[in-house]
């Protein structure tokens, strides 16, 4: 039998290139809740445009008990945590997975990380600055913040969109989910990854160029 | 020839027990060691690590032989109770609050110690039940 290969070649260049191209344009969803604005275009007319949700303002104090804002993280992405110092669930894991990402890209000044404390009681600037030494995180790419309950607390549900709570029958107090959550330089949701799974820490690792590479653009 | 044949084969059956007998032990580390690694990875992982490496200054590394070997009768009141008191491992300190596990039963405790002492660099055998019941009455 006579095999014909002209037909496959072709075929096969079409789809290598449709498969290059889609890497080309690989995007990060931008997640949260959005809504539909009225705009004016340029040339008077009326348009809409999605407006997505974005990280409000906000003002913490800092493991080195300095007040820091949004201004922190202008032109930077950044992961952020919610975790307290006494935890010993899942905080360590997480913190242990979110520190061998500070490793990899330590020398990259456009990633930063926000971990905020849930612990108002106890997570004092002095006790944050504690943990951050001896974790092994020097430096301000990486801050620990502190807040009043209820600015860390409405920050974490409503725009991070991590569950956090005061729990008396939890043996540490608290209970919260271990998202880590990726943000954009516009301030907006790119992703969130569950920082005791080895395997979604990786894929944060992995997205982090993909991020950085859309505003090279 | 009748003799050494009968030697020969008195000696082989003493051999195998001995060998069997051996092997039984194993197989009761083994189980410990097994269900010990299963507790460990619920219990003791997130802050010890997968490796027994530890996290910073914060949690300290299981590799410090000489460390688990000296303290080895304390180990299990170490996991019981928890622990306060600053250690040093490896040359570092250590001051870092321990918490507790008062909800795992003596047999758990064992399996854990069995895993731990038997991995990470570790190599120290067998630790029974009964040396646990002893070492946890003698807690402090």
């Amino acid at each position: 039998m006579k095999l014909n290969f002209s037909f496959p070649l072709p075929f096969l260049f079409a789809l290598a290139i449709f498969i290059s191209s889609c890497q080309d344009s690989q995007k990060l969803p931008i997640l949260g809740p959005r809504e539909a604005v009225s705009v004016k275009n340029e040339d008077g007319s009326m348009g809409v445009d999605t407006l997505y949700q974005t990280i409000p303002a906000f003002r913490f104090l800092n493991q080195d008990s300095v007040y820091i804002t949004n201004d922190q993280f202008k032109d930077k992405i950044y992961i952020a945590d919610f975790f307290f110092t006494s935890c010993t669930t899942i905080c360590p894991t997480m913190h242990r997975n979110m520190k061998s990402i500070f490793e990899k890209y330590k020398d990259n000044p456009e990633v930063m990380y926000l971990s905020h404390t849930i612990d108002f009681k106890y997570d004092k600037p002095s006790v944050l600055k504690k943990y951050a030494q001896k974790l092994g995180v020097d430096g301000n790419k990486w801050q620990f913040v502190y807040g009043s309950k209820d600015s860390v607390y409405k920050l974490a549900e409503r725009n991070y969109l991590v569950a956090v709570m005061e729990d008396t029958t939890a043996r540490d107090g608290y209970i919260h989910q271990g998202w880590l959550v990726l943000i954009d330089k516009q301030k907006r949701i790119r992703g969130a990854y569950d920082g005791t799974d080895p395997k979604q820490v990786e894929q944060l690792t992995k997205d982090i160029p993909v991020l950085l590479a859309e505003d090279k653009k | 020839m009748r003799k050494l044949l009968i030697s020969t084969i008195v000696f082989c059956t003493l051999l195998t027990m001995i060998y069997s007998c051996q092997s039984a032990d194993q197989v009761k580390q083994d189980i410990y060691y097994t269900n010990g690694r299963d507790y460990y990875i619920k219990y003791c992982q997130n802050c010890h690590g997968a490796k027994g490496e530890g996290l910073g200054a914060l949690a300290p590394p299981l590799t410090d032989t000489v460390f688990l070997k000296e303290n080895k009768q304390k180990l299990a009141c170490y996991i019981k109770n928890g622990m306060s008191e600053a250690i040093t491992i490896h040359g570092q300190k250590y001051e870092g609050k321990m918490p507790d596990f008062q909800t795992l039963a003596s047999i758990d405790i064992a399996q854990i110690i069995v895993y731990i002492t038997n991995s990470f660099g570790n190599k120290q055998g067998m630790y029974t039940l009964e040396q646990t019941s002893t070492d946890l009455k003698n807690c402090k």
